[in-house]
């Protein structure tokens, strides 16, 4: 996975849907290098549902805290599980072994709601200007 | 050198009680039975799932001893942990508070019958409120988190009063204490965050930026978790109060300010004050604390219930509870953790005026000598003097070396020292927050300063030491935030035989 085949949300997390409409979902490089050492992540279990923007679970780091929240919505196909024993995966790869979940996409539209690469780096820039 | 025995013998030392246990044993014999024998009810009433342990008393006394050594406290060593100000805490102050007379005594009982410790409440009202420079103070609260919702509730009143419902925004620096946000959502403002300007002052332009007719006030701690004193304070005071803010003061930090500062005098309207920081009560096990609220002249009327009042009648001096006329009520129960003030009293009254005034100073030295010698090994994010406090960052390590500010924490164990806090505050990079305190002699400062040195030295010749430490801890790295949202707090059978 590149970045630049994802789409983004304002809360840092990314997606990939494919052609099944399964959406792969993590957080970005920019949320992972800013967080520091992710020491847990707490996430939803196969089968509960998740909404675009909804809470979809817990991540902690050295420095802080913060809620994860699902750039699209639907069921949780699966859960990478591997993070609750190597949560710093989330820093080494946050695009490839550090994903989070499996999504069936409910409304394939929602991705229209979310931001392209260049789009987000903008947005990275404009916040951290401020 | 290690041996078979020896390393048995390590692993029966870490045994809980429960697999201590030997059948029969017994640790209290009782005496014979010289009442009627009766049935016991019926025995569906009595719980099984929980076994007791079958030890003697030497037995049960050397277990907990042992346990109680793995703790880690100020009376064992140098506590440099950054924000709590761990330093010594007078064993003068504990013998004064455990005196019958206040160590007895019940909060319901008629005010006639405890003069002399509603006396002992009024003083540390008038001391802090002197210290200060505030107008009244409310000693109830019963931690810092506390003393700051305390404030924030009376800044809502003070608006409500006033006809002023859309004051809803609180400004809070990003270099203030994690806490303040949370005091003052819970208060039920809206929080904006001011960035710092690159000195580690309030950035002013943002300031003037933020304030209107929405702005309720300002939470500033000062000195800020950078360890700074704001050079821009009285521009910030002023620019808040012109718009018709209420300016908060966390005085977590009051240590460094001591004898030297009024916080009144710098235009806050309302501050807390963290007893067991600054005023020298045992703390770090989870309390209990005092976080007094102290006012000035446009919050005093809204301070919590109850204060303690001095009245004269007749040559005869009588000390009364009183609430406030527009107090926003209770904080906590009776006169809040009243043992912590009976010790912080005793600090005070012992030290003295000039005494007071040796604490900032002591503090402020000893916080820029460690940094003068340690600014060659570690990053230093603001050159500038200090407070009582500073503030180190590894980035450099981290980066030339990969070792992390947690690896320098995890290795400062095996020196015997306990780490500074970590990562934070999160504007700096990898900070290692490091507070020695005023109580530190200058032996202890130098020994901290060379294992500091030798640490960052190990760090480019032998990082993996770093990686693996502690190496001689009983447990070594633990999954510390999986201990934190798990906790495993009881013993149970290992292979499941019950349950």
């Amino acid at each position: 996975m590149t970045p630049d085949q994802l789409k983004y949300s304002s809360e840092h997390e990314w997606v990939f849907v494919d052609e099944n409409g399964v959406g792969l979902v993590g957080i970005s490089q920019h949320a992972a290098d800013s967080l520091g050492d992710v020491v847990f992540v707490d996430l939803p279990v196969v089968g509960d549902s998740v909404d675009q923007f909804g809470k979809m679970g817990e991540i902690e780091s050295v420095k802080a805290f913060s809620e994860l929240f699902s750039p699209v919505g639907g069921e949780v196909l699966e859960v990478n599980s591997i993070l609750a024993d190597a949560p710093d995966l989330v820093n080494e790869s946050p695009y490839e072994k550090g994903w989070m979940i499996k999504v069936k996409v409910n409304d394939a539209t929602e991705i229209e709601n979310l931001m392209t690469l260049a789009e987000y780096e903008d947005y990275v820039l404009e916040s951290e200007s401020n | 050198m290690t041996s078979p025995l020896l390393s048995q013998l390590q692993q029966e030392s870490r045994k809980l009680l429960m697999d201590r246990s030997v059948e029969g044993r017994v640790g209290a014999t009782l005496p014979d039975l010289d009442v009627p024998e009766c049935e016991l009810p019926s025995t569906d009433l009595i719980r099984d799932d929980l076994p007791l342990p079958e030890v003697s008393e030497g037995e049960i006394v050397r277990y907990f001893t042992q346990i109680s050594q793995y703790n880690f406290s100020i009376d064992n060593n140098f506590y440099p942990l950054g924000s709590c100000t761990m330093k010594y805490n007078p064993k003068l102050n504990d013998l004064i508070a455990s005196m019958p007379g206040f160590s007895n005594i019940h909060p319901l009982q008629n005010d006639a019958t405890v003069q002399g410790a509603l006396q002992v409440v009024w003083e540390v009202q008038e001391y802090l409120t002197e210290i200060t420079g505030m107008a009244g103070t409310c000693l109830t609260p019963m931690a810092g988190a506390d003393g700051e919702l305390a404030g924030m509730l009376m800044a809502r009143a003070y608006h409500l009063d006033r006809g002023e419902d859309q004051r809803k925004v609180v400004l809070i620096p990003d270099s203030a204490h994690g806490t303040n946000p949370a005091s003052a959502v819970m208060a039920g403002f809206t929080v904006k965050t001011l960035p710092s300007d690159n000195e580690g002052n309030t950035d002013l332009d943002a300031l003037r930026e933020s304030v209107g007719e929405n702005l309720a006030g300002l939470m500033i701690t000062l000195p800020s978790t950078l360890g700074l004193f704001d050079r821009n304070i009285l521009d910030v005071t002023r620019i808040v109060r012109d718009a018709g803010g209420i300016v908060y003061g966390d005085g977590a930090n009051l240590n460094a300010l001591l004898g030297r500062v009024k916080m009144g005098d710098l235009g806050f309207d309302v501050i807390h004050s963290n007893l067991h920081k600054t005023f020298s009560t045992p703390h770090g096990g989870g309390g209990p604390g005092a976080g007094p609220v102290i006012a000035g002249p446009r919050l005093v009327d809204y301070l919590p219930s109850s204060l303690v009042c001095r009245e004269e009648d007749g040559g005869e001096v009588r000390f009364k509870q009183s609430t406030p006329e527009k107090s926003i009520g209770r904080m906590g129960a009776f006169q809040g953790n009243f043992g912590v003030l009976a010790r912080a009293f005793t600090y005070i009254r012992s030290l003295g005026g000039e005494g007071i005034r040796s604490i900032s100073d002591d503090a402020v030295i000893n916080a820029n000598y460690i940094l003068e010698k340690l600014k060659g090994s570690f990053d230093l994010p603001y050159e500038r003097v200090c407070m009582h406090e500073v503030v180190f960052s590894a980035r450099n390590l981290k980066n030339n070396c990969g070792v992390s500010a947690l690896d320098v924490a995890k290795r400062l164990i095996d020196y015997g020292v306990h780490p500074p806090t970590m990562y934070f505050p999160l504007i700096v990079e990898e900070a290692l927050m490091v507070e020695p305190t005023e109580t530190e002699s200058l032996e202890t400062l130098n020994t901290f300063i060379d294992i500091m040195r030798t640490i960052s030295e190990e760090a480019h010749s032998n990082p993996e030491l770093l990686h693996e430490a502690p190496h001689f801890t009983p447990n070594s790295r633990l999954d510390e935030a999986r201990a934190a949202r798990y906790p495993d707090l009881r013993w149970r059978p290992s292979h499941g035989d019950s349950e």
